[in-house]
């Protein structure tokens, strides 16, 4: 085709690594047109990002190689070429944004200086022809409040505003090619559908190709023309993305399709006992201290909430980053001090000091959202799980504990026979099983679930889901679930606190407010974050 | 022994850096020879067949009577007459080296000190003794001294450093600002007051040397308590009711563990540095023990004997070259961020 834009063509890359070579990439071909939108989606380890950046040739050479394959834009091969020949490809011809715009941006350098600086360097502009280039982006990304403070850094923005500037950045000098590397990623619901909207009317006025890489189907859906579907470091599948959603040939593309948690929570009694009673939760953080020590200045994580969780039954706790849904959690487990009424089973543990606590741990368990950082990385599985029971059951012997470890690793549907390796070989969603086993190792009876499905991939996610719903279901267990997600809220909570600065939004039966959100707030983050969904349903 | 998955990529890594581990091996083997020092260096013989019995003077006195001499004194082997009495009804076993540190040669070629010859290979020192068996007896002294001084400091820096990162609040304000007016003062000019207080000795010197290099690890350690008690896992730990000290001991101390490991070589050789200073100023070993400071001393005494310097220099460079070596293999093994060997 003559327009063609950018031709990839049976591109592979090797890492050198301890054991051998890792072939990240395996001869992958795909191709993108002028104007055209391509998704590259895949889980994690999927070799999407490597293959983004073997295109701006940004991988660390001689460490990557690339043992065959070609790339071309604009009729030019890239593979192998000069730096000084591809600074003036990079930034100036393909654009590139990052999934974390806190750390891709300098933060000792003003936005201006930051956008400044590619003008500077790839079209020799002057101070005068930079400011007003640098007007004109900020009205691009429609950032028209920050025209008066160009001499902004960046941590004095907020996220959506920090990945505005990097669109700017990567705008700047009209590239033909824009490649966003996760870019709604890092940021809140709200702010992502924004960031989207933005992309894709950016790409419309500016016809620019665009090559997105993403794990979030939804996002695929809404954008691109054409889809690849990664795995492993090879392109499963390609198609337009009409026909690939709707007649995915493939196993895993129809796995990846299918995996994302769907579905309401299943009925639980009405009448059941309360659990956990807590009223009036307030947890401050001091900001500022005067010179006598004295809290000047107070950060209200948590300021007022009161919660209720009965047996068998799922409270879920929604919010953007920062809304203090996890305090609330931490709270409730006195993990970190607050004030307000904690009843636990009918008995006021709001004073109990740590002692005290000790043996009611037994019932009350977390599961966090990292299972890479919530497994100590020099115990063996047994070692970890075990831990608890060594403190609560201190008179099972080493053959008794080791008979519980088994069983609630095949609760968990992990092989038990696994049980003397290190956390590090296990894969993101084992891991979460791991820390889910722990959790239930005590047979608790109330569980805190701290985003437990937000740092796994898509396909994980609703293994995760209804694994957490049968435990539930057999061990009549109250759940606290804290999620951004409000898929995966909705598969899980009876109930729902939808929380803001620390304090409660809206709250009720979960089927009530999903249905019919009385607040501005809660209908907004609903839109957002289920309108992407809407083309599915 | 079962290691884990983890360590053994440590040990791979170690093993990667050549270098460092080739001088592991080196420093070993030095170390193990200098610890029998009395079998390579001595003015006693290792062995000794007389008439129908076995003697080992190193060990254990005798008195010349027992080789049928005169004196009830201890006997001296290095006399001719003893030497001869022996070999006409046995033999004896030398040392490589025929003196020890404090042995005093009087039959020397020249007034000491004395050039090198065939036997007195380094030479002798301004009163008459062997510099190759003060090399060896000084390296033994200062590395002992530096492994003590650095696992005792380690102990008392670890701990400090972990209750203060761990419990936070007022007692780590309490101990960092302790800490902080303790390093900012001048500790060679209170060791100088202090070595005038006491009789230096091996230990004395230990200790005051000790009140100062504990200090080099508690701010690492506390650092990594502080990170680390923020963690997941811990946090996981504290939910599960696991006790304070447990999660200190088990889950906390690990991770602290590879600062102080890729720490350890370096203080290892700040503190033979540290000694041989003192003694270089002639504050610090009792005089007439073997070390290295010492020596460094006689030869800027007598520069117009080069063997004194040369000898002190290259033996001091060699040791602590080794250390660093093993200090930077011991640092690569333990940076996670380097994955390629």
């Amino acid at each position: 085709m003559a327009d063609k834009l950018l031709d990839v063509k049976n591109l592979s890359v090797d890492f050198k690594t301890t054991d051998g070579a890792f072939h990240a990439v395996k001869n992958v071909s795909f191709s993108i047109n002028k104007g055209e939108t391509l998704a590259l989606v895949g889980e994690s380890g999927s070799g999407k990002s490597v293959t983004a950046l073997s295109i701006m040739q940004l991988l660390p050479y001689p460490l990557a190689s690339h043992p065959s394959g070609s790339i071309t834009f604009e009729g030019q091969e890239l593979v192998g070429k000069k730096e000084t020949f591809l600074r003036t490809i990079r930034g100036s011809q393909i654009g590139m944004i990052f999934q974390e715009p806190m750390t891709a941006l300098n933060p000792l350098h003003t936005i201006e200086r930051q956008i400044g600086e590619i003008l500077k360097l790839h079209q020799k502009m002057n101070e005068a022809a930079v400011k007003k280039r640098v007007l004109e982006l900020m009205d691009l990304v429609q950032l028209p409040k920050l025209k008066d403070r160009l001499n902004a850094y960046p941590h004095e923005l907020s996220g959506g505003q920090r990945q505005r500037v990097m669109i700017a950045m990567a705008l700047a000098n009209n590239p033909e090619l824009l490649i966003a590397d996760e870019p709604t990623t890092a940021l809140d619901v709200t702010v992502q559908a924004e960031i989207l909207e933005l992309l894709e009317r950016l790409q419309k006025e500016l016809n620019m190709a665009m090559l997105i890489i993403t794990h979030d189907l939804s996002i695929v859906e809404k954008f691109a023309d054409h889809v690849c579907v990664m795995k492993n470091g090879e392109i499963v599948e390609q198609n337009a993305t009409t026909a690939l959603f709707s007649a995915p040939k493939q196993e895993y593309t129809k796995m990846l399709l299918s995996s994302q948690p769907r579905g309401v929570a299943k009925p639980a009694p009405d009448i059941s006992p309360v659990v956990l009673e807590a009223k009036d939760i307030r947890v401050h953080f001091p900001r500022a201290k005067n010179w006598y020590g004295k809290v000047t200045e107070v950060v209200k994580a948590v300021d007022g909430l009161n919660v209720t969780i009965k047996q068998g039954h799922t409270v879920g706790v929604v919010g953007e980053s920062g809304s203090g849904k996890s305090t609330l959690g931490f709270a409730l487990l006195r993990l970190v001090n607050g004030q307000g009424q904690i009843k636990f089973n009918g008995a006021d543990i709001s004073a109990y000091n740590r002692k005290q606590m000790t043996p009611l741990r037994e019932d009350m368990q977390i599961v966090f959202q990292d299972p890479f950082g919530s497994l100590s990385p020099r115990m063996s599985v047994a070692e970890i799980i075990g831990e608890g029971l060594k403190v609560h059951r201190a008179n099972l012997t080493p053959a008794e504990r080791d008979e519980l470890v088994v069983k609630v690793l095949n609760d968990v549907h992990l092989n038990p026979d696994t049980r003397h390796r290190y956390p590090h070989e296990f894969s993101g969603g084992q891991r979460q099983r791991i820390a889910i086993a722990r959790a239930m190792v005590l047979e608790p009876k109330f569980v805190v679930l701290d985003e437990p499905t937000s740092a796994l991939d898509v396909s994980v996610q609703s293994q995760i889901v209804d694994l957490l719903r049968e435990l539930q279901e057999k061990h009549n267990l109250a759940y606290l679930f804290i999620s951004h997600d409000l898929r995966v809220v909705r598969a899980m909570a009876h109930d729902l606190i939808v929380m803001k600065d620390g304090v409660v939004v809206e709250s009720g039966p979960a089927s009530q407010i999903f249905a019919n959100p009385k607040q501005s707030y809660t209908k907004i983050l609903m839109e957002a974050a289920l309108n992407l969904k809407a083309r599915a349903a | 022994m079962v290691l884990s998955p983890l360590s053994k990529r440590r040990l791979a890594q170690f093993k990667a850096n050549k270098r460092g581990y080739y001088s592991f091996w080196i420093f070993l083997a030095l170390l193990a020879v200098c610890l029998f020092a009395e079998v390579i260096a001595n003015d006693k013989p290792v062995l000794v067949k007389f008439e129908n019995g076995f003697y080992t003077p190193f060990l254990q006195s005798y008195p010349e009577t027992t080789f049928g001499g005169d004196f009830e004194t201890e006997t001296d082997y290095r006399d001719p007459y003893v030497q001869e009495l022996i070999e006409a009804k046995g033999w004896i076993i030398w040392p490589l080296i025929r003196f020890s540190y404090d042995t005093i040669s009087y039959d020397l070629p020249e007034p000491a000190p004395s050039r090198p010859t065939g036997k007195n290979i380094f030479g002798t020192d301004d009163q008459g003794r062997d510099v190759a068996a003060r090399v060896i007896y000084g390296f033994r002294i200062s590395v002992v001294f530096g492994l003590i001084l650095t696992l005792i400091s380690s102990i008392i820096g670890i701990t400090a450093g972990a209750f203060q990162g761990y419990y936070g609040g007022k007692l780590d304000l309490f101990m960092q600002r302790v800490i902080e007016v303790w390093s900012s003062l001048p500790s060679l000019y209170i060791l100088i007051i202090f070595s005038a207080m006491f009789i230096p000795g091996f230990w004395t010197l230990l200790a005051i040397l000790l009140l100062f290099s504990q200090v080099s690890l508690v701010d690492v350690v506390r650092a990594e308590f502080l990170r680390a008690r923020n963690f997941d896992y811990v946090r996981a730990a504290n939910a599960l009711g696991v006790s304070n000290h447990t999660i200190m001991h088990r889950h906390v101390l690990p991770n602290a563990m590879v600062a102080t490991m890729s720490m350890m070589p370096f203080i290892l050789t700040g503190s033979i540095t540290a000694l041989t200073s003192l003694d270089f100023l002639g504050l610090g070993l009792p005089p007439g023990s073997p070390s290295l400071g010492e020596l460094l001393s006689q030869g800027k005494n007598n520069l117009q004997a080069p063997w004194l310097g040369i000898s002190a220099f290259f033996s001091l460079a060699f040791m602590l070259t080794l250390l660093t070596f093993i200090g930077e293999a011991v640092r690569d093994a333990f940076d996670p961020r380097k994955t390629t060997l």
